[in-house]
């Protein structure tokens, strides 16, 4: 079994729950009155997009239709991103008992857990952990005798990143390429088999749990205005202690990289493969909304790292990765790549790699899900961001000299 | 049904649902926007592609096709919607609120600058040795872009080699753009799924099951995906050079058939708005082009037509008079051999429903080899017979090995309208410009009945006005207004339509006196027949077969493999949509209108060559040998 | 293949559509399950399975080919998945991945000759924090070292 150790015991997120009692608190509850109470907390998405989670709630809520699912989006594929691990290992009572709220306030019976292939280890477990929720009849029909019904299932995946995007994800659910839908209609209205559909990022089911639980003025009371709560950090790479961290928002990179124990660090990408990539004279920017929003992603690469060589890896993962559908992010991941090939290989001008940085702004905005529209960021950011080591410093060959 | 076809495709590629107005500015249905700071109103629920097309304002499209269904991909169509953080793909984008749309701003032009050079820099091959030179939707808009280099480069090696394993249709993925056309095109639009897209990212391909070659998979050979196609990747087999070949060789005596419909469309190969009939000014062209003799092939469709009507009558001779339990009803038509490769493969059990009819292609071969040999005493040996369709499936089915009962192999090519064009225009000759003539003897002219077998319901109508005549003894005019049968016309799926024969029946015609007593069995029966085209719209007719629905209880269903019906077929010039191919229909029923024989019992060529040649009658020995034939059942599986 | 084995694959299919139900929906989980028990999804299975769900065969292959966890041609008896994600490949990828394909003697992307091991990269396991990681069928195992890696790998049957 994989077992992480929590560097950081968190206010919010690893604050003091027990199984159900989310779920007890919710039943004495209206649905009107948690909507309110996450619309208070000013919870967002935690997956990495940031959706206000209540307006989300109420527009699934609001949906006509006497189907509705819950969807837990356990497809964490960023690289860099393994908070989802921890959180379904160590502290799944949240998590389900969230997705048990989520289906009582929007009048959903059903809630599926989307697992990741790669995760398939903790699939067994996971079944047990459910098995034992029913037994306490946390889940099943006539919850608690309150009278809802509510049943969680879980489906894995079958290794593609793009699934973590969510219209994807349902595509994969019911049983197709995992390539990203047309929106609008968005899956608040048109999701799993047509139904309205709410999927939350497994993050922000945690975070409902205690929202409930202790209020969304207490939660609000951490991190900052636009960015309330605190936030699950993935921190690996060139630092002692790599692991999850809860933080309020609003820490800045330097405090960061303090808590993790990391020296010399030359750049600290954000994020993940999709997110941007910082030098040290920005460390003192601050996670959150404001500044550097994120799914928590946070990698150190320190003085002895090749930032080309990151780069590269990176855009090898989103040309395997892109779903193949759409043009700008199938051809154009591919174009991005060719390019750090030939700054590798210092057979580039610098005209052409400009005109692959615009190619970059154009996929920013033209395709048609997530995965393209931040995939150039990593390319964008790190040759922006190291052009004195890619560029003058011997790596560039030639023409970089 | 519908359930399960909508599990089939994508959600993203279903139509929308729109739900009911809720903002403000959304009164009556109708929804005030602002296109390129104009305001218009358009109906809630209208895409933008569509709202910008009503008002006049072109926006480049690749995935998007009027016949399909959405899918949002090539991301060419993006406008600037105010408030959005990116560019939409208008297309795929519903208007259900107030918005200010922008479709020509600097990152609008940008952008979609961008997609055509990445388009540009996969798509393998020059533009002068293309099949759709001239007619490819890339290169127009690269020329609409003034695309003068490759930003991105130009791949400059092929990838993947040209499958040219069927008959009919040929895969070239170098040139394959992953617009998706012609999957929905094999998944929706014909339920045939022979082509998906494998792999993701920068493998992601169209492919058939496990990639195999297309002759190998369930593909009927329809030809629609080539007809929906924006690129060269997908184009008819061409036998045009070995048709060259022979019309040089002094040795050779080079026949064509032209059927009904290429006549119909080919005018738009020479830049004719669609609707205008060419049929006699092709007749003059195939002259000059060296063909020996030009025949119509409504003449075989007239043959078909008392071939096929026999044996309906026999089949129901058989069953209601007789008894006889072992004959198969309803009948259904063979002339499509899109829909034939269709049914031998999805629905193998329904093989004896099939008529035993040829089509009216084949037909024409076994008599031209025979009849028409031994009346121009030439032999067989040196006749090389050709056959303009605009189908692309005619060139398996000329193919197929039972095809040779004239002794030597009946048709000897399948050309396409497209083709055809191309033929005529090699030979320097301006279609639309050449005089009118005749079709040659011993066939002559045929009738109108024939000639609307072109459109969907035209056999079945070509087959009323011979029964209704044969079995009541009256005029079909008397029946039906000047002999349309304007309830088996027209463009929906499916259409039904139930004959009352009446007390009153006529004496049986000389013709089939050998196969019936009298007509009284058939007093006050009632005539239940239907017309489906597409094979989607076959496999929901067969589906309720199957279950014993409402079609079980039919005498006799048309199916068209294509559609529109042959009109519509894989083998006629491209673009293609509804418009356009109502317009060709027009032009068919025009003409059929114009003849002054408009019933295949009244060419009095089938009378003769009944008379002279098959003189055993209709279903007779000799017209078993050479105007009818067998199915193979094919199934679905595939090794 | 045998038509005793059809049948029995025939049979097992039935049962993963009783278990998942026959709406498309299910494919993803019947999929998983034959790539679980043998290790590929064949062309058999691939068209009993569309047979069954009412699909078109080329849709079943298509959705295979798109997933990196399945696929059509047999493979070894263990897969063996190394993380080539951005901080597995800091923290010393590609000696591990050295040391294994001298081990086994194949390269990654190739099945050993006795069909025990397949090797293959996979994209990050969300193993970041304890590089580098690798999974060998439902297994994951973390801070590996060349050493390390070919012991376990050794350990497996």
């Amino acid at each position: 079994m994989v077992t992480t150790k929590i560097k950081r015991e968190g206010a919010v997120l690893f604050s003091e729950y027990y199984r159900g009692d989310g779920i007890r608190k919710a039943f004495t509850m209206s649905r009107q009155d948690i909507l309110a109470e996450i619309k208070e907390s000013k919870l967002k998405g935690r997956g990495g997009a940031g959706f206000p989670t209540a307006t989300k709630w109420m527009l699934t809520a609001a949906a006509k239709s006497d189907v509705k699912y819950v969807i837990c989006n356990a497809d964490e594929g960023e690289p860099g991103t393994f908070k989802d691990r921890v959180l379904l290992l160590e502290y799944p009572e949240v998590v389900f008992d969230g997705m048990v709220i989520g289906g009582y306030t929007i009048g959903a019976k059903e809630g599926i857990v989307y697992l990741r292939g790669e995760y398939s280890y903790m699939y067994e477990w996971l079944q047990v952990y459910l098995e034992e929720m029913r037994k306490e009849n946390l889940l099943g029909k006539n919850i608690l005798d309150s009278g809802v019904d509510f049943d969680i299932t879980i489906k894995m995946g079958s290794g593609a990143y793009v699934c973590g995007e969510e219209t994807a994800l349902i595509e994969s659910l019911e049983g197709h390429r995992g390539e990203a839908r047309n929106r609008p209609p968005f899956p608040v209205s048109t999701g799993y088999k047509q139904k309205p559909t709410t999927v939350n990022n497994v993050e922000t089911f945690a975070a409902v749990a205690h929202i409930v639980m202790k209020g969304g003025d207490w939660y609000k009371q951490h991190g900052t205005d636009k960015s309330t709560g605190s936030k699950l950090f993935s921190v690996s790479g060139d630092c002692k202690n790599p692991g999850v961290y809860e933080l309020p928002w609003g820490t800045s990179i330097n405090e960061l990289l303090e808590i993790v124990g990391a020296e010399n660090t030359k750049a600290v990408q954000v994020g993940g493969a999709s997110g941007v990539c910082l030098p040290k004279s920005q460390f003192d920017r601050t996670l959150g909304y404001e500044d550097l929003p994120t799914g928590g992603s946070i990698m150190i690469f320190n003085e002895n790292r090749n930032m080309l060589k990151v780069l590269k890896n990176f855009m090898e993962f989103f040309v395997e990765e892109s779903c193949g559908q759409c043009t700008p992010c199938r051809i154009g991941n591919t174009k991005l790549l060719e390019g750090v090939e030939m700054i590798g290989r210092g057979a580039f001008t610098f005209g052409y790699i400009n005109k692959l940085k615009e190619l970059g702004q154009t996929m920013q905005v033209s395709s048609k899900c997530g995965l393209g529209q931040s995939s150039p960021n990593s390319f964008i950011s790190i040759l922006n961001n190291f052009k004195d080591e890619i560029f003058n410093n011997g790596f560039g060959g030639r023409n970089g000299k | 049904m519908e359930n399960k076809k909508s599990q089939r495709a994508p959600v993203s590629q279903k139509p929308h649902v729109v739900e009911k107005p809720t903002r403000v500015g959304t009164i009556g249905g109708k929804v005030s926007i602002e296109i390129n700071e104009k305001k218009v109103s358009v109906p809630l629920g209208t895409t933008i592609l569509e709202a910008c097309r009503d008002n006049h304002i072109h926006i480049p499209t690749l995935c998007h096709h009027d016949d399909l269904c959405i899918a949002g991909v090539c991301r060419l169509c993006l406008v600037e919607v105010e408030g959005m953080r990116t560019l939409q793909a208008s297309c795929a984008f519903p208007i259900t609120s107030s918005l200010k749309i922008k479709t020509s701003t600097p990152m609008v032009r940008k952008a979609r600058r961008h997609i055509i050079d990445l388009m540009l820099s996969e798509h393998y091959g020059e533009c002068y040795s293309c099949v759709r030179n001239n007619n490819c939707e890339l290169q127009s808009l690269a020329k609409e872009y003034g695309v003068d280099h490759y930003t991105f480069g130009h791949v400059k090696e092929s990838i993947y080699p040209v499958d040219n394993s069927s008959y009919s249709v040929i895969r070239d993925m170098d040139k394959c753009i992953l617009c998706k056309r012609c999957v929905r095109t094999c998944i929706d639009l014909q339920e045939v799924g022979v082509l998906e897209a494998i792999n993701r990212g920068d493998k992601t391909k169209i492919a058939t099951f496990r990639d195999k070659p297309l002759a190998d998979v369930v593909c009927i050979n329809c030809g629609q995906c080539i007809n929906r196609c924006p690129t060269g990747a997908l184009h008819a087999n061409d036998p045009s050079d070995d048709i060259w070949n022979a019309i040089d060789d002094p040795d050779k005596h080079v026949v064509i058939q032209t059927a009904p419909s290429p006549r119909a469309a080919i005018g738009e190969e020479f830049g004719l708005e669609p609707g205008h009939s060419m049929t006699q000014e092709m007749n003059t062209a195939l002259r000059r082009i060296g063909f020996d003799a030009v025949f119509d092939t409504n003449f075989t469709a007239d043959l078909t037509i008392i071939e096929e009507g026999t044996e309906l009558i026999s089949r129901l001779f058989k069953a209601l008079v007789e008894k006889d339990e072992s004959v198969k009803l309803p009948q259904f038509t063979s002339c499509s051999p899109g829909w034939v490769k269709y049914i031998e493969h999805f629905y193998p059990d329904y093989l004896d429903n099939l008529s035993s009819a040829k089509s009216p292609q084949q037909m024409f071969g076994a008599l031209i080899k025979t009849f028409y040999a031994q009346k121009i005493k030439i032999d067989p040996e040196n006749i090389v017979s050709v056959a303009v369709m605009p189908c692309s499936a005619k060139k398996f089915e000329c193919n197929r090995p039972e095809m040779w009962d004239s002794g030597f192999k009946d048709v000897d090519y399948g050309l396409t309208t497209r083709e055809m064009a191309k033929m005529i225009k090699e030979a320097g000759i301006h279609l639309p410009e050449m005089p009118k003539s005749h079709f040659d003897s011993p066939f002559g002219d045929a009738s109108g009945a024939g000639l609307i077998f072109g459109a969907t319901g035209g056999v079945m109508e070509a087959a009323i006005r011979t029964v209704v005549e044969f079995v009541t003894g009256s005029k079909t005019e008397d029946v039906f207004e000047n002999a349309n049968v304007q309830q088996v016309r027209g463009f929906e799926g499916i259409k039904y339509f139930e004959i009352p024969i009446g007390d009153k029946v006529g004496p049986v015609p000389e013709l089939i006196q050998h196969l019936i007593p009298n007509w009284d069995w058939l007093k006050g029966a009632v005539l239940k027949v239907a017309v489906c085209h597409g094979t989607a719209n076959a496999k929901k007719v067969m589906d309720d077969i199957k279950a014993g629905g409402k079609f079980s209880e039919c005498h006799f269903i048309e199916f068209m493999a294509c559609p529109g019906g042959c009109l519509g077929g894989g083998g006629q010039p491209i673009p293609t949509n509804e418009e356009i191919r109502m317009k060709r229909a027009q032009a068919i029923y025009a003409e059929d209108e114009s003849l002054e024989i408009r019933k295949s019992h009244e060419n009095s060529h089938v009378i003769k060559l009944y008379e002279e040649f098959l003189k055993d009658g209709p279903s007779g020995h000799l017209s078993h040998k050479l105007l009818h034939t067998g199915y193979t059942k094919r199934g679905k599986y595939i090794a | 293949m045998l038509v005793l084995e059809k049948n029995a694959l025939t049979a097992e299919i039935e049962i993963l559509v009783e278990k998942y139900g026959n709406d498309r929906s299910a494919l993803l989980s019947i999929l998983q399950e034959i790539q679980k028990n043998h290790n590929h999804v064949s062309d058999f299975a691939q068209q009993e399975i569309a047979r069954l769900l009412d699909i078109h065969p080329v849709e079943v292959f298509s959705v295979i080919s798109f997933y990196a966890f399945l696929n059509t041609k047999p493979k070894g008896r263990n897969i063996v998945r190394l993380c080539q994600t951005i901080t597995c490949d800091l923290m010393g990828k590609e000696a591990v991945a050295k040391a294994i394909e001298r081990e086994l003697g194949i390269e990654f992307g190739d099945t050993t000759k006795d069909k025990k091991c397949t090797l293959e990269y996979a994209n990050c396991l969300g193993m970041c924090d304890q590089g580098p990681a690798m999974i060998v069928n439902d297994k994951v195992y973390s801070h590996l070292t060349p050493e390390k890696a070919v012991e376990i790998l050794n350990e497996i049957k």
